[in-house]
């Protein structure tokens, strides 16, 4: 993990200070609301429905025991207990009191954390590979260029107040699990046929109201020319981004206005004044960096131990469990766990203190006290030696943290939806609940096989419905709320976004209609190895739209 | 009023408003005029005997004046609303990619708790909104001790320095 030294602390402590002022002034009354907005955004800070909500950064799903322990605690002395994993690999709490954030801001200082530019109109967090580091399909572990873009971004002077919220992820496996194609910047490491480490640059992606996969504008940029060219980026974005329409705001809109390759292009003559320049990567940097990154002492182990077999074939609930939570692991003899945090009746993505601190004894017990956040909403211990995958699963079975549904049907990624949000037009976590109650049968699950279903209480997609096997979208329709169904998206190297299948629906009606979607893959499928997205690939949606609205529609 | 603030405190200003009056104006005043208006009249506005400030509007392109920036001794980058982050861009072409050396001014909706990035993006005089407070906004500038990036203040990043510094 990154570890801070005393330029960093000296940063995250200094700004708790200034929002601490900044806050005092707005109970004041010395600051307007529309003047210290942005301040508390860019602090994490959103004033919801019920009360404020905190976001608090955990970059590239990065995190240490010590820091989820803290988290924890911040729950149950500030808010009630639990928290909610975001899409964005971040957390958020629901109920903080605005006078205390600043205290909450100092707690997490403490132990290397902060709330800065979890929203606003600057760069967010940087997401990545929830794998990164351990994945066995990875070129290079993509953190320490999160990280360095981490540190670029933070309080960049320039790019503070862009037309709009800004985006980044970094991947550096074939598999893409960072879905840099819907983000504003996605970056995938790779290495050109000299050898040298560089990055595809694909620009203006994203989801919204206006879905966009990225083009590529840039085929190998160098590895040391990665901050000249984002800063080059972000200034034609800065000076030339529509500011006249919130909706045509994002990059995604100039890109497309311009043409990607007239945007490439300017981009390109702004890189030429800056490469070469002060922000060029130096080698002692980025192993400086990398170095916080390194492998941990791992035993010499044996793939598969007898123990494992054991536990598979005797064990109940084990070998179901271990089917979808257990992922490959590039040092023989270990394996990267996959938590699931949609447990049947839950809120996807949430988790108690208490679940928190036991997934952090279990980091330390079962691997090197490290944990990930992943983008699917669930939590991801890296390293666990594969002999103590049975002892594991028992504690995270004792905690509700066992169930065997990553990957599958119910593990389902939602924003928190219209029960917190006072963006969303409708509720999204009853409709997780009312899916997962109607498919609760783990057999019926693993006969299902693998699927992706995102639900968003609105159209800024904070679900990822777009490309989400199957999409809801929560609509308003005269006041009521209404869900729009959408299926064929796909996330990560072959990126699509689904297809609207027609009329919305009332929320009553969804568990049918899905059930009717399952049914039909179920009964047209050529085998159970093809799963749900093929078959609309192979497909189309219309056999699909017939058994959802019958064939007058 | 509006208070005209550097990082050490008040100063004043002998800065006037090309009002669009030709007849009005004294030889040697300190004359602030326009992007466009330069751009239409720039050869009238090369026989002003005085100094010539320009003030820059958020689309305005800076690049443009490129080849003019040495007539001009004051650049006054407008900001209509604070949340407008185009003027940052601005400053920083205009310091980093024409040199100008002149005095920078950030006019318009200059707020304190926007100070430490104006600063850091070449702005060197700030035309303070009418209701900020100017001894209280200066303690703005001491937000952080830390740089990460490299902007017009700073030359190199903090990752240059770190490796002088432990080198």
């Amino acid at each position: 993990m990154y570890r801070y030294d005393r330029y960093d602390q000296a940063l995250v402590d200094e700004r708790v200070a200034q929002f601490r002022d900044q806050t005092r002034r707005f109970l004041a009354g010395e600051l307007p609301e529309d003047e210290f907005k942005p301040l508390r955004l860019q602090n994490g800070l959103y004033v919801q429905k019920h009360a404020p909500m905190l976001r608090i950064a955990i970059p590239y799903g990065t995190l240490s025991a010590l820091q989820l322990r803290k988290l924890a605690e911040i729950c149950d002395t500030y808010d009630r207990g639990y928290g909610h994993f975001s899409t964005r690999q971040n957390l958020q709490i629901n109920w903080p009191e605005l006078a205390r954030v600043p205290d909450i801001l100092a707690e997490l200082a403490t132990v290397q954390m902060h709330g800065i530019q979890t929203s606003g109109n600057c760069v967010r967090n940087v997401t990545a590979d929830h794998f990164a580091g351990v994945a066995p399909d990875e070129l290079v572990d993509p953190r320490p260029y999160c990280e360095l873009l981490r540190q670029w971004s933070t309080f960049h002077p320039e790019f503070t107040f862009l037309p709009r919220k800004f985006k980044i992820a970094v991947s550096a496996s074939a598999g893409d699990r960072a879905a840099v194609q819907v983000h504003d910047i996605g970056l995938k490491l790779l290495r050109n046929p000299q050898g040298e480490l560089g990055f595809e640059v694909w620009a203006g992606g994203g989801l919204g109201r206006t879905p966009v996969i990225a083009p590529l504008i840039k085929a190998f940029l160098p590895e040391p020319e990665l901050l000249n060219y984002v800063e080059a980026i972000l200034r034609v974005y800065n000076r030339f981004g529509r500011r006249d329409n919130l909706y045509k705001a994002r990059i995604k809109i100039l890109v497309r206005e311009l043409g990607a390759e007239r945007f490439a292009s300017e981009v390109e003559a702004e890189w030429a004044a800056l490469r070469g320049g002060p922000a060029t990567l130096t080698a002692p940097e980025i192993a400086r960096v990398a170095s916080c990154f390194e492998l941990p002492p791992y035993r010499t182990l044996a793939s598969d131990p007898p123990v494992l077999r054991e536990a598979i074939e005797f064990v109940p609930g084990f070998a179901a469990w271990a089917r979808r939570s257990v992922h490959p692991h590039r040092v023989p003899g270990y394996a990267a766990v996959v938590i699931s945090l949609k447990a049947h009746g839950a809120a996807p993505g949430d988790a108690t203190s208490d679940q928190m601190r036991a997934v952090a004894d279990a980091a330390e017990a079962f691997g090197f006290g490290e944990i990930r956040v992943s983008h699917h909403q669930n939590l991801v211990l890296p390293d666990v030696e594969q002999r103590s995958l049975p002892a594991l699963h028992a504690l995270l079975k004792k905690h509700g943290l066992a169930t065997a549904n990553v990957g599958l049907l119910t593990d389902i990624i939602s924003c928190p939806g219209g029960d917190f949000c006072s963006l969303a037009n409708a509720v999204a976590i009853p409709v997780a609940t009312a899916i997962q109650a109607r498919f609760d049968d783990l057999d019926d699950l693993f006969d299902i096989g693998e699927i992706e279903l995102n639900i968003s209480g609105c159209i800024n997609s904070c679900g990822h419905h777009h490309i989400g096997h199957i999409g809801i979208l929560g609509v308003d329709k005269a006041g009521e709320e209404w869900y729009q169904i959408s299926i064929g998206g796909v996330q990560g190297p072959a990126t699509a976004i689904g297809k609207i299948l027609g009329p919305s629906f009332s929320r009553g009606e969804i568990p049918d209609v899905i059930d009717r979607l399952i049914r039909t893959y179920v009964s047209r499928r050529s085998s159970p190895d093809e799963r749900f997205i093929d078959l609309v690939q192979r497909i189309g949606i219309e056999p699909f739209k017939e058994a959802v609205y019958g064939t007058s529609h | 009023m509006a208070h005209l603030i550097d990082r050490n405190g008040l100063r004043p200003d002998s800065w006037v408003l090309f009002d669009g009056d030709a007849g009005s104006i004294a030889p040697q005043a300190d004359l602030l005029i326009s992007f466009d208006e330069w751009r239409e009249r720039a050869r009238v506005w090369q026989q002003h005997p005085g100094r010539l400030g320009l003030i820059v509007a958020p689309s305005d392109d800076v690049k443009a004046i490129a080849a003019d920036i040495g007539r001009f001794a004051m650049v006054a980058v407008n900001f209509p609303k604070f949340n407008d982050g185009r003027g940052y861009s601005s400053a920083r072409l205009l310091r980093e990619r024409l040199g100008f050396a002149g005095e920078l001014r950030a006019v318009g909706d200059v707020l304190r708790d926007q100070l430490f990035l104006l600063a850091r993006c070449g702005f060197d005089s700030f035309a303070l909104r009418a209701d900020q407070d100017p001894v209280a906004a200066l303690s703005a500038f001491r937000d952080f001790s830390v740089r990460y990036q490299a902007a017009t203040d700073e030359v190199l990043p903090l990752f240059r320095r770190r490796s002088a510094m432990a080198a």
